[in-house]
């Protein structure tokens, strides 16, 4: 067990693990310091300094996201030097922000939009700096757009140190400095793997998941659940537009037990096969080599008699059932008891060992 | 798993054998590649050069097939550097001096010959695995679909055993289950043999367990497995089937012997989401709902049994799978089949199985609970055979190379391996345009030099012919497969890959050889523009209209 270690925050006091960087121990007291570039998963950047505080006894401010707590340490994270701190480097960022937040689609999941709100900065002082870089839209899952880039390096942190794939870092120095790929190609295949984590990383309107584009989060309900691919057994939420009672996509989940945040690009983006045109709808009965609908009782009613008969004429063992490693336990439950108890054989089996 | 997934951060060495994990269990994957990054050591088996394969500080690029070979010669390495585990042998294990002379026939330069790995690399790889504490075993489809699955897992166990390696937080032994719900459809026994909590259907107490709790009789007779029914189904026994929510048209062995199969039948019922392969084949089809339309529950890879719950509506008329097979039950006269919810049916599965019996909906949450849990305030367990094994001693076996079922020869001179790729899982995925508009189409994957001689480019058209069938399929020019080898996936009805793998099984679970078939190969010539191919059409059929 490491070492526990007791500062003050703000007034109030907290204990918590040696090692520890000030913005968590603030968390532990309900206290968000703010910022743009700090995520506990990933190594610290410092970027930003959205996130400096005052500590007592020191003239310098500090990065609470990478200055560990010490032993009677006390902090103070909302001075007013602070806050016109804060305010100034609001106003440097939204210099080189478009300002077209009303259509934006990142309203009201947007850091900087947020903070500006709080520290009440409506627009820059400064003449407008953004560049006119060109969208990277032509891969399915994700719109780059590099001039809504505050250059906080999530997602080149969450791509080398989460995905490890390095598909994306920076290029270049100071103001001319860019986050984009390896020669500046656009997003494909062949270097990403589409996994996602660094739009969700992505603290402002920079980088957008497809699957979103035209809903408002105040339109989402989320709902919790397991990945129907792979057997990791990834959970995320399943978001769903409340008007058109759709699945939208899909965000992860940060208590998630198996995987966090992570997800690939299978479970993030697979939601469209739901809603797919090509879904089975209907009860079908083939009669004379085609197919038409049925209702349901029919389609019960003629496959529970044609099991009888079968059963009758040559035996239980005439009749067998695959069962399904995609379906829940429920379903494989209900399904080798109706072999057992209804047909009473034990002819049932599943591509398990595939 | 005998672990768990997040154990990989902490373990000092992944031992990865028959498992391409980035792209079969991406979000395992990448735990493997972030341990790796902060310095856990990596050994990789594989004859392709996976993502892992070149990221590891070991990758041993074996012949296809001699998985045993090779994990009896680390062991013949470890017994004669004497860095073998001796007194976690005498206390947990029994078979070891049958494991001893079977493997005092595999020296390094018989195995080295065998695999094609050199000596020094196999003795690197067994001083590694055998000194160090921290080191898990994970492996895949790679390892069990060959005709000697059972005897390559065996082989596994011998290896971790004999090394102490299983009991321990951060080790084990890790198959990684292919579908989200393998491990649940085993646990509930949707298995010829076994009733739910793996009960077997040849024990007359365990039959009358659930005799009792089910007021009816069961039958003893063994049941079929999947190939089994198929023969059967062929030879005129077997007369109906219902197929849930599988295709084993596209996924199975030898697509065309399962198509007769099929065809023989008198009645097939397929309850499906979509219009599959197999559907094709039904004389009622009922339309069922996919995952986001229904409340449940999934079993991970790592024991954790986790809530499936319902987002939105199913589309049409399409029914929740379990209410469909227990309206057919009642029709038929059957009792038991009134449960109201999925709860009522899980509160069923936990009087039914002692691993399950602590669990509750309420308790699964958002966290799950691994199993076994017995009782409702046992927190679940993640790691398995921590006090000894429950079934007394492990028992070492020992095991012996067997030639793959269908060697290379003159006529078929390539090497088919399958297997899935990162972007799609089986053919369900087809239908999300997201995940199709990535990689819309069968990329084979072939070696340069292969590529050369065939005279074929990047995207260029092959026909690819087995025994058994014949495909057409693009091919992509790389040196993750070696010369002389083929690697192919089981997604695209276009390129419908099963009608080449062959129906050879692995004489206890019948699972096929998907992993080794012999092929040829050819350059196809068309001119038709590969974007105004429609989707779901077989390539063979445009190649070569069928009269
Ligand atoms: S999608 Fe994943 S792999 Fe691609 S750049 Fe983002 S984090 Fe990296
Ligand atoms: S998100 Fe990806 S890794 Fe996770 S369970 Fe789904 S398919 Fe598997």
């Amino acid at each position: 067990m490491p070492k526990l270690v007791k500062l003050i925050i703000d007034g109030k006091s907290v204990e918590v693990p040696e090692g520890t960087v000030i913005i968590e121990a603030a968390r532990k007291v309900g206290i968000e310091i703010p910022n743009l570039c700090y995520d506990k998963h990933l190594t610290a950047f410092s970027g930003c300094r959205m996130c400096l505080v005052e500590v007592e006894g020191s003239k310098k401010l500090v990065t609470a996201c990478s200055t560990l707590v010490r032993e009677g340490m006390s902090v103070k994270t909302r001075t007013e030097r602070l806050i016109r701190y804060r305010r100034e480097l609001l106003n440097l960022i939204l210099g080189n922000h478009p300002q077209d937040c009303l259509t934006c689609e990142k309203v009201g999941n947007c850091k900087l939009q947020e903070l500006c709100y709080e520290y009440g900065v409506k627009e820059s002082t400064y003449p407008s700096l953004v560049p006119n870089l060109p969208l990277d839209d032509a891969n399915p899952v994700m719109i780059r757009d590099q001039n809504k880039c505050i250059k906080c390096g999530k997602c080149v942190r969450v791509c080398r140190e989460i995905q490890v794939t390095n598909a994306i870092d920076f290029a270049g120095r100071g103001v001319e400095s860019t986050v984009t790929t390896a020669f500046d190609r656009p997003i494909a295949r062949d270097f990403c793997r589409m996994c996602g984590q660094c739009i969700t990383a992505c603290p402002v309107g920079a980088l957008t998941n497809k699957q979103f584009v035209g809903t408002r989060p105040w339109e989402l309900k989320k709902v919790r659940t397991t990945c129907p691919f792979c057997g990791t057994g990834c959970n995320f939420d399943l978001n769903v537009n409340i008007k058109t009672g759709h699945v939208v996509g899909v965000t992860a989940a940060e208590d998630a037990p198996i995987n966090g945040t992570q997800l690939c690009v299978k479970g993030r983006f697979h939601t469209d096969l739901i809603h797919s045109p090509d879904r089975l709808k209907h009860p079908l009965i083939r009669e004379n080599g085609k197919f038409r609908e049925a209702s349901w009782d029919e389609a019960i009613q003629l496959t529970a008699r044609r099991l009888s008969e079968i059963v009758a004429r040559h035996g239980p063992n005439s009749v067998a059932g695959l069962s399904s490693a995609r379906c829940t336990n429920e379903d494989n439950f209900v399904f080798q008891k109706f072999m057992r108890v209804a047909l009473k054989n034990n002819n049932v089996d599943h591509c398990a060992r595939t | 798993m005998t672990n768990s997934v997040n154990e990989i951060l902490d373990e000092d060495l992944l031992f990865v054998i028959g498992s391409n994990t980035t792209e079969a269990h991406p979000v395992i994957g990448i735990k493997m590649k972030q341990a790796v990054r902060h310095g856990t050591k990596l050994i990789v088996i594989d004859p392709r050069r996976t993502e892992l394969a070149a990221m590891a500080d070991l990758w041993l690029p074996l012949r296809s097939g001699t998985d045993i070979p090779l994990i009896n010669g680390l062991m013949h390495i470890i017994v004669k550097e004497g860095l073998q585990d001796e007194a976690y042998i005498r206390e947990r294990c029994e078979g070891y001096e049958e494991l001893l002379k079977t493997i005092e026939a595999y020296t390094p330069e018989r195995v080295a010959s065998l695999t094609g790995i050199p000596v020094e690399k196999l003795q690197e790889a067994a001083r590694l695995y055998a000194t160090t504490k921290k080191a898990g075993i994970f492996y895949t489809l790679g390892i069990t679909e060959h005709i000697c699955g059972t005897d390559n897992v065996k082989s596994l166990a011998n290896l971790a055993l004999l090394t102490g390696h299983v009991g321990f937080p951060n080790a084990g032994i890790n198959p990684l289950r292919g579908q989200n719900n393998v491990q649940g459809a085993c646990d509930m026994a949707a298995l010829p043999t076994d009733l739910p909590g793996y009960k077997k259907v040849a024990n007359p107490e365990h039959r009358a367990f659930f005799e009792e709790l089910w007021g009816c009789s069961l039958s003893s007779d063994k049941g079929l497995m999947i190939p089994e029914m198929f023969d059967a189904a062929l030879d005129g026994t077997l007369k109906a089937m219902y197929v849930m929510g599988e295709d084993p048209v596209m996924s199975d062995p030898n697509a065309n012997h399962v198509k007769k199969a099929f065809e023989a039948m008198e009645f097939v019922v397929v309850q499906e989401i979509f219009m599959s392969e197999t559907a094709r084949f039904a004389d009622v089809i009922f339309p069922a709902t996919c995952y986001a339309e229904k409340d449940g529950t999934f079993t991970a890879s790592e024991r954790r049994v986790q809530r499936v719950r319902k987002a939105v509506e199913p589309p049409g008329e399409a029914r929740v799978d379990w209410t469909i097979i227990a309206r057919i039950a009642r029709e038929m006269g059957a009792k038991g089949f009134d449960w109201t919810s999925s709860e009522e049916i899980f509160e069923e599965i936990r009087a039914a199985m002692p691993m399950y019996r602590g669990m509750t909906y309420e308790r699964l949450g958002t966290t799950g609970l691994q199993w076994p849990c017995p009782t409702e305030d046992h927190p679940g367990t993640p790691y398995l055979h921590k006090d000894g094994f429950s079934i007394g001693k492990a028992k070492m076996t020992p095991i012996d190379h067997v030639e793959p079922a269908e060697p290379v020869c003159k006529d078929y001179p390539t090497l088919l391996i399958t297997g899935r790729r990162l972007e799609h899982y089986n053919v369900m995925t087809r239908f999300s345009p997201t995940l199709d508009a990535i990689v819309p189409c069968e990329m084979a994957e072939m070696n340069p030099e292969d590529a050369r001689e065939l005279g074929l480019a990047e995207g260029d058209l092959a026909r690819v012919t087995s025994r058994r069938g014949s495909v057409v399929t693009r091919v992509t020019v790389t040196d993750k497969v070696k010369p002389g080898s083929l690697f192919m996936t089981l997604h695209f009805k276009e390129s419908p890959t099963n009608e080449l793998t062959i129906d050879a099984y692995d004489p206890v679970t019948l699972t096929a050889e998907y992993k080794i078939a012999a092929v040829q190969v050819e350059k196809v010539k068309t001119d038709y523009d590969p974007s105004e191919i429609d989707r779901f059409v077989r390539l063979t059929e445009l190649v070569e209209p069928q009269e």
